[in-house]
């Protein structure tokens, strides 16, 4: 149980800090076009030949070759198109519920999943079952009435 | 208690469903409302002009389309990047001034667009009546828009009148149109 549940937050963890922030590298021109979104055919940009994506390739070209970083750029790219412009939601605010509410499910369903496994693996709330009882979770038979099956069995083999 | 938290514990995903359902709801109920207009204006009926606040191109400030009610409102929906609004600015510019005195306004919606662009286009054509800016598009939905250009006639009494223009206009269609908007009662 103790396992599962640091597990669980284990899991958690790991996908939280990959959450983390934009790398140092400088970006280029492929690596935005997966990030943005063009606003009239809801594809991204990488993907669009609309004339509002041409215009918005032009403007991080333009971006780039003056120096913006990856935030600047898509800092400047929010403020003309909104939010809608990003193709994953800002990993701040509300927005962050988006990243961390399918981390929490997995989380709560790897805790439940041991939990279930746990008492399903359970035969009694008591301890462990006696190494005579049945595989099939059923009791042991009445001593009386296996001694009376062995005996029976034994006849039928000779 | 083991039943108590389990309780809560359905009460919370019945919640959770039921938010989902009604985000859907919303969100689908919203883009209805847009399509909804070109029927009843097909069936001949004039529905209520969704309303509209956004800000100035210039970012002084707000523009309602309520504010406009007891005038007839031309509502161009348009970008710079759109070749058909080129053709179409300088005959919306004359429109405007030739029936402002009569109660006419020509209200330009630019969306999806760069701030700056919207700036030199409008410098390029010099209109010179309201132009509102909508980054990102939200007003196209309420309208049930689907590309650029697209006009809308709003009546004085703040009702839809004339036609959806889809596409570009011809100077006649617009004239019926204006004239159809500004023959409209103010209640």
């Amino acid at each position: 149980m103790r396992g599962a549940l640091v597990l669980a937050i284990a899991l958690f963890a790991l996908a939280a800090a990959g959450c983390g922030g934009e790398s140092d590298e400088p970006p280029t021109l492929a690596s935005l076009e997966k990030k943005f979104i063009c606003p009239t055919c809801k594809t991204t940009l990488e993907l669009s030949n609309a004339p509002v994506a041409d215009r918005m390739r032009a403007f991080i070209r333009e971006r780039i070759a003056a120096g913006d970083s990856e935030g600047e750029i898509e800092a400047a790219l929010v403020d003309q198109f909104g939010e809608g412009v990003l193709a994953a939601p800002p990993k701040e605010g509300f927005n962050l519920l988006a990243w961390v509410l399918p981390l929490a499910g997995a989380a709560l369903a790897v805790g439940l999943l041991a939990v279930g496994l746990r008492r399903w693996s359970r035969t009694r709330p008591g301890g462990r079952a006696p190494e005579s009882a049945s595989v099939n979770g059923r009791p042991p038979l009445d001593p009386e009435l296996e001694r009376r099956v062995d005996e029976e069995l034994a006849r039928f083999d000779a | 208690m083991a039943r108590r938290a389990k309780l809560i514990l359905q009460a919370a995903a019945v919640l959770v469903v039921a938010l989902l359902v009604a985000l859907l709801g919303w969100r689908v109920t919203e883009q209805a409302e847009g399509r909804g207009l070109d029927d009843a204006l097909e069936r001949g009926e004039r529905p209520r002009a969704p309303e509209l606040t956004l800000d100035t191109l210039d970012g002084e400030g707000e523009i309602r389309l309520a504010d406009y009610r007891g005038k007839a409102v031309v509502l161009n929906f348009w970008a710079s990047w759109c070749e058909p609004c080129k053709d179409e600015a300088p005959l919306l510019e004359e429109t405007w001034q030739r029936y402002r005195e009569d109660g006419l306004v020509v209200l330009g919606i630019d969306a999806q667009d760069f701030r700056v662009d919207a700036r030199k286009f409008v410098e390029r054509y010099g209109l010179t009546y309201p132009i509102a800016y909508d980054g990102n598009g939200a007003s196209l939905g309420r309208f049930g828009n689907t590309g650029f250009p697209e006009t809308w006639f709003v009546g004085r009494d703040g009702r839809l009148v004339g036609e959806h223009i889809v596409g570009p206009f011809d100077e006649e269609q617009l004239e019926e149109n204006v004239q159809a908007a500004l023959d409209t009662p103010v209640r």
